[in-house]
């Protein structure tokens, strides 16, 4: 937890001349080569249960930093709920347990002294069903650096909207109805907007959880491109049931198979030369 | 100070406290740290801490007035009075309003008038202490609530927890309502079984309250007795059910079933604006309008109906009570699946005879519990009894004739001045538990039939 | 083979009709009583907005009002004018020298004769010493004798038979009007028909709502908030719900006998105050505004929820700046039903002594004051034939404001639906 406080407010985050830490034009480091991967968040033998059903069995994987981590697997295998035991959304079943360790930045994100808002604003999500708040675009892409305090001021707060929404690809559109209401936007244009909203607060981790299986392929065109752009500065852990698309987005596949990790490598390994027998029969599509 | 002042100085202080909390915290801000909450949950902080403590103040002042002035300035008129027990209630209430100005002190004894200049100098002296500790309060709490904000302080933390606290406490709020309700009527019920015994309230067949009883009478059972109200108040809920039953059941029917759309967007706001009618409104009708056509109409076949009958109050109560069983029933009808409907018509049954014979069996238990909150409603309705049935406790049968129910009873015994611990008074309590116990059994029989027969649907 | 046994299915065919026929009868028997019923009041109370009024050319005589010059406001406040009034009338009158006589034709004003002398000195005190021609309330009686409320003859006539001259004699010389009743709707009670109104009634109405809403809509969303986001499924949750049920169906006269005991005898609140009238309704209303804004909350799309605890809000968050500004709407139509029905509630307020009879408009809601039902029920108690009228237009008031409240209800309510579309 200290940790997360310390990211928040420590010297690295401002400008040698005292200037509040300036998102509006902050200049984003430019992204490693992949070789030089580290390690952004790891699991370390994961079990999830509901109740008395076991879900997710000793998962451990790796992901690795600016990079898109791709979890693919037949459905109701466990993706979305590993998923979500990423920033700690299964704390809201009841019935939900976890065991083994999670962490984000060799810190455990389960440790009893992490605060759980924090740890969302550091690892950000978007859903599979887009789902705008009933405010305009503006306020939408606005709420999170308002909660947690990004903006001193108002024309800080546009800053970072407009930075947000022109990252998204989605400024052009909507640059003159921002003060419209999200809702009337078209699915595509809805999702990105949730991708706006949830870079604005400049996470480390962005989680998608199959974010286009509500979209028409040229939404998801875009969406995917828009992960390419992301992935320079984001760390991105997509759940998809669509092979093709982890092929093209992903640099690294993980694949579930009834609540267990079967294999975890590189998208080109596992697509080409998968190991195990249970990843070859999915690839070669004998089951979905 | 008055309350208006009071009032002022509170609101002063808390939005000065929330205005400077705001600005302390919003300084590392403007130094580029960011604080660990925002500035708005560090003034919401100063402002709850300098706020509570006022409040808390206030409330000990409400309880001084009872707790401490009462007893001790009715002891005082006691003593002046030369008397050996201290002053009641009424002389109490008394001296406040002479104090107040509302009364004129010119015909008071001597006792009183020393006890109203004790009673003031006493309110005068709790009011300068209050209002010194009313501001000391604000101030020690807005100067810890000020100093605590620091740029790890976990304002935003605080805050929440307490307005999770204020949540909590006003739903316990409904818990504390229905406790004090319970409690007040048992109580004055119980002293009331001092004066009369319980068994000659309960089933007593003479009810008048006019005659006030000796210290020496042991209650007859001629001037307490409940039953002709508990008969009244069935007679009129009677003859109501009789109106309101067929007329809701057939109009629910008629608009689930039947109904032209059209139809239904006029017949259903025409039901909400009956259920819409105040009471009051329906008292005024039944009084003015149907009670003399009653009169006419039964002298026209050699019957007398007296001016203000059961029976013009429960047909007035029976059309108020329509709407309330139209919609109930409507909903439990909407909710016997189609496949029943179906399986009927598909074997050549007509409509009616879907409903009557399979439809209405199904939905019966739903309609009974609806039957059953409407009676309970029924019993509890006042102002129509009140202003169309009369205040003379009758035992009769004879919807022609007036009688009076227990709620007409409780109002009118309660209705002007009158001494708070007399038997009359506390007669109202003890037909108010009666009645609450009544509706409340009702109501959870209907609660239970309901619940069984959704049950059998989901 | 279908249409074999034809008079069975005839048989059957027809008491189907009369099925139907029952349930039609049914909705047209509610509606003519609704009809009938809202006949009978309009046609009772549209006359009360009206009075008849008599044209006295009135000597502003200095010496009969009993005030000394100067002739400021409070100078004549405290002056008497009933003998300017009367001489008016004897003079219309020059036969009428009998005091018994004159007696009765006095009662042919209403002691609010008076008044509108007084007023109009106020307004010009230098008409001292004039005479002017002045329109005065006729008294009740002969108010309602010219609506045709009381008969002019038969058994219990009112009247003698030279009132009668007199009265068709001012209607010949066109001395008597009928004019629009302000007094009505602005004025105070009075213990004369002719005169009351229900301007007092209505304010105290007006307190009574305010100091309820102001209590019961902030507590009932809480309540209602905690219940639906931050309760767990235990018993204490349980035993609320139990007890928001309940306290919904319990009648209205126990609300009265709780605020009687607790709020009048062991607060020591002030009597027949908007104050308590409206703590009491509070209590009756909550139910209603904590079922509503559940019922509201429920509909709000998890969706949305979800997204904000997403982005790091605490559930605090989520529910004060998501879940309750888009279950407001809903939360409103539930508020503004539940004030309509505590603007109609009688008994209570009866009990906590509402029935002052004021004859000012109360200033706070620590004034004494009636409350609007309260009154409609006063004057229907009374013996007296005008105040039928008063009562049955007082009802018209109250269901006026019924109306246009339901209506916003309505009306909110489907806004917020056509946006969901």
């Amino acid at each position: 937890m200290r940790n997360f406080m310390e990211n928040l407010i420590t010297a690295d985050d401002f400008a040698a001349d005292s200037e509040f830490p300036d998102y509006a034009h902050e200049e984003l480091e430019p992204a490693p080569s992949p070789a030089a991967a580290d390690v952004k968040m790891a699991a370390q033998g994961v079990n999830v249960y509901y109740g008395e059903k076991q879900a997710l069995d000793a998962i451990s994987i790796d992901i690795h930093s600016r990079q898109i981590t791709a979890l693919i697997g037949p459905s109701g295998c466990g993706k979305t709920t590993f998923l979500r035991c990423l920033n700690r959304m299964n704390d809201l079943v009841e019935s939900c347990r976890i065991t083994g360790t999670i962490t984000l930045d060799s810190e455990d994100i389960y440790s009893p002294d992490v605060d759980v808002v924090s740890l969302r604003a550091q690892v950000g999500m978007v859903f599979q069903k887009p789902n705008p708040f009933p405010k305009s675009v503006f306020e939408n892409v606005a709420y999170g650096p308002r909660i947690h305090g990004f903006a001193r001021h108002q024309d800080e707060l546009e800053e970072i909207v407009v930075r947000s929404l022109n990252k998204a690809g989605l400024f052009d559109e909507v640059k003159d109805r921002l003060h419209d209401t999200a809702t009337g936007l078209s699915g595509g244009q809805q999702q990105r907007l949730c991708i706006a909203r949830a870079i604005a607060i400049n996470p480390d981790v962005l989680l998608m959880d199959e974010p286009c299986s509500a979209l028409d392929p040229i939404a998801t065109a875009r969406i995917e491109d828009l992960m390419w752009e992301l992935k320079e500065n984001f760390t991105i852990i997509i759940v998809t049931h669509s092979m093709q698309q982890a092929s093209r987005v992903s640099q690294r596949t993980g694949f579930f198979h009834m609540g267990v990790l079967a294999e975890v490598g590189t998208t080109e390994q596992i697509f080409q030369n998968p190991t195990d027998p249970r990843t070859r029969d999915y690839i070669t599509g004998r089951f979905g | 100070m008055t309350s208006l002042q009071l009032l002022f100085v509170f609101l002063l202080l808390t939005i000065s406290a929330a205005f400077l909390g705001w600005r302390r915290a919003s300084v590392p801000v403007m130094q580029g740290k960011r604080p660990r909450s925002r500035a708005v949950y560090h003034g919401s902080y100063t402002a709850l801490w300098c706020a509570m403590p006022m409040i808390a103040v206030a409330l000990a002042w409400l309880l001084v007035e009872p707790c401490i002035i009462r007893p001790a300035v009715l002891h005082t008129l006691g003593a002046a009075a030369g008397q050996q027990a201290g002053g009641n209630a009424f002389q109490y209430m008394e001296i406040r309003n002479i104090a107040a100005g509302v009364l004129s002190g010119v015909n008071a004894s001597e006792a009183t008038r020393f006890a109203v200049e004790y009673y003031k100098s006493l309110a005068d002296s709790a009011s300068m202490i209050f209002s010194a500790l009313f501001l000391v309060a604000g101030g020690l709490g807005f100067y810890r609530g000020y100093n605590r904000i620091a740029t790890d302080f976990p304002a935003r933390e605080q805050v929440e927890k307490f307005v999770h606290l204020f949540l909590l406490a006003s739903s316990t709020l409904a818990i504390l309502v229905t406790l004090s309700i319970v409690l007040t009527l048992l109580l004055e019920t119980l002293q009331f079984f001092r004066h009369v015994p319980m068994l000659d309230f309960l089933f007593g067949l003479k009810w008048s309250p006019q005659i006030a009883i000796r210290a020496d009478q042991v209650g007859s059972s001629g001037a307490f007795g409940a039953i002709p109200l508990f008969t009244g108040t069935l007679l009129i809920a009677l003859v109501a059910m009789l109106v309101a039953v067929p007329v809701g059941l057939f109009s629910a029917i008629y608009l689930a079933e039947y109904a032209h759309p059209s139809v239904r967007s006029i017949a259903k706001p025409m039901l909400e604006i009956l259920a819409g009618i105040p009471t009051v409104v329906y008292g005024f009708f039944a009084a003015i309008t149907v009670a003399p056509l009653i009169v006419d109409a039964s002298a026209a076949i050699g019957l007398s109906a007296s001016s203000e009958s059961a029976l013009a109050a429960g047909l007035v109560m029976g059309v108020m009570i329509i709407p309330f069983i139209s919609s109930l029933s409507d909903d439990v009808i909407n909710a016997v699946p189609t496949s029943l409907r179906f399986g009927s018509l598909a074997m050549g049954a007509t409509r009616s005879e879907t409903i009557r014979k399979v439809l209405l069996p199904a939905a019966l238990p739903g309609i009974m519990g609806a039957v059953l909150l409407a009676v309970s409603r029924a019993i509890g309705e006042t102002m129509i009894v009140v202003m169309a049935a009369g205040l003379a406790a009758n035992l009769t049968a004879n919807p022609l004739e007036s009688v009076t129910t227990v709620t007409a009873q409780i109002v009118t015994i309660l209705v002007g001045d009158q001494e708070f611990d007399s038997p009359k008074t506390l007669a109202a309590f003890a037909l108010g538990l009666t009645l609450f116990c009544v509706t409340l059994t009702l109501n959870f029989i209907a609660l239970k039939i309901v619940r069984h027969y959704e049950e059998r649907y989901d | 083979m279908i249409h074999s046994n034809r008079t069975r299915v005839r048989k059957r065919q027809r008491a189907e009709q009369r099925f139907r026929a029952y349930g039609v009868l049914s909705l047209l028997a509610a509606g003519s009583v609704l009809v009938f019923l809202m006949y009978t009041i309009v046609a009772s109370g549209y006359s009360a907005f009206y009075r008849a009024t008599v044209l006295l050319d009135v000597q502003l005589d200095a010496g009969h009002i009993d005030v000394n010059p100067p002739f400021t406001r409070e100078a004549l406040l405290q002056g008497r004018y009933s003998s300017l009034v009367k001489s008016a009338l004897y003079a219309q009158f020059p036969g009428v020298t009998d005091r018994r006589e004159r007696r009765d034709l006095a009662r042919l004003l209403s002691p609010g004769a008076e008044l509108v002398v007084r007023d109009y000195l106020i307004a010009h005190p230098d008409g001292i010493g004039d005479k002017v021609t002045l329109e005065v309330p006729m008294s009740s009686d002969f108010d309602q004798l010219y609506k045709q409320h009381l008969p002019r003859s038969g058994e219990h006539i009112r009247f003698t038979a030279e009132q009668l001259q007199w009265y068709d004699r001012l209607l010949e010389e066109g001395r008597i009007h009928y004019r629009f009743n302000p007094q009505f709707l602005f004025g105070g009670d009075s213990r004369y028909p002719e005169l009351a109104g229900i301007g007092g009634a209505i304010a105290g109405s007006f307190y009574a709502l305010l100091v309820c809403f102001l209590l019961a809509f902030p507590l009932g969303i809480a309540a209602a908030t905690y219940l639906e986001e931050f309760a767990g499924d235990t018993r204490l949750t349980r035993i609320i719900e139990a007890n928001i049920n309940n306290l919904a169906a319990v009648p209205s006269v126990i609300f009265g006998l709780l605020g009687l005991a607790i709020f009048l005898n062991v607060f020591g609140l002030p009597r027949s105050t908007p104050l308590v009238g409206g703590m009491v309704l509070s209590l009756m209303t909550l139910p209603t505004i904590i079922i509503a804004t559940r019922a509201s909350i429920r509909s709000v799309s998890p969706g949305v929820r979800m997204a904000a605890l997403g982005m790091g809000a605490s559930r605090m968050q989520v529910v004060l700046h998501h879940v309750l500004p888009i279950a407001m709407p809903g939360t409103l139509t539930g508020t503004i039903i539940g004030l309509a029905q505590a603007l109609g509630e009688t008994a209570p307020l009866l009990m906590i002594g509402m029935v002052a009879f004021i004859a000012n408009t109360p200033a706070t809601p620590l004034d004494a004051s009636a409350a609007l039902p309260v009154q409609i029920f006063l004057w229907a108690e009374s013996a007296e034939r005008g105040f039928v009228e008063k009562t049955a237009a007082a009802i018209m008031v109250i269901m006026a404001f019924l109306i246009v409240m339901n209506l916003l209800a309505v009306i909110i309510r489907s806004r917020t639906q056509t946006k969901v579309e």
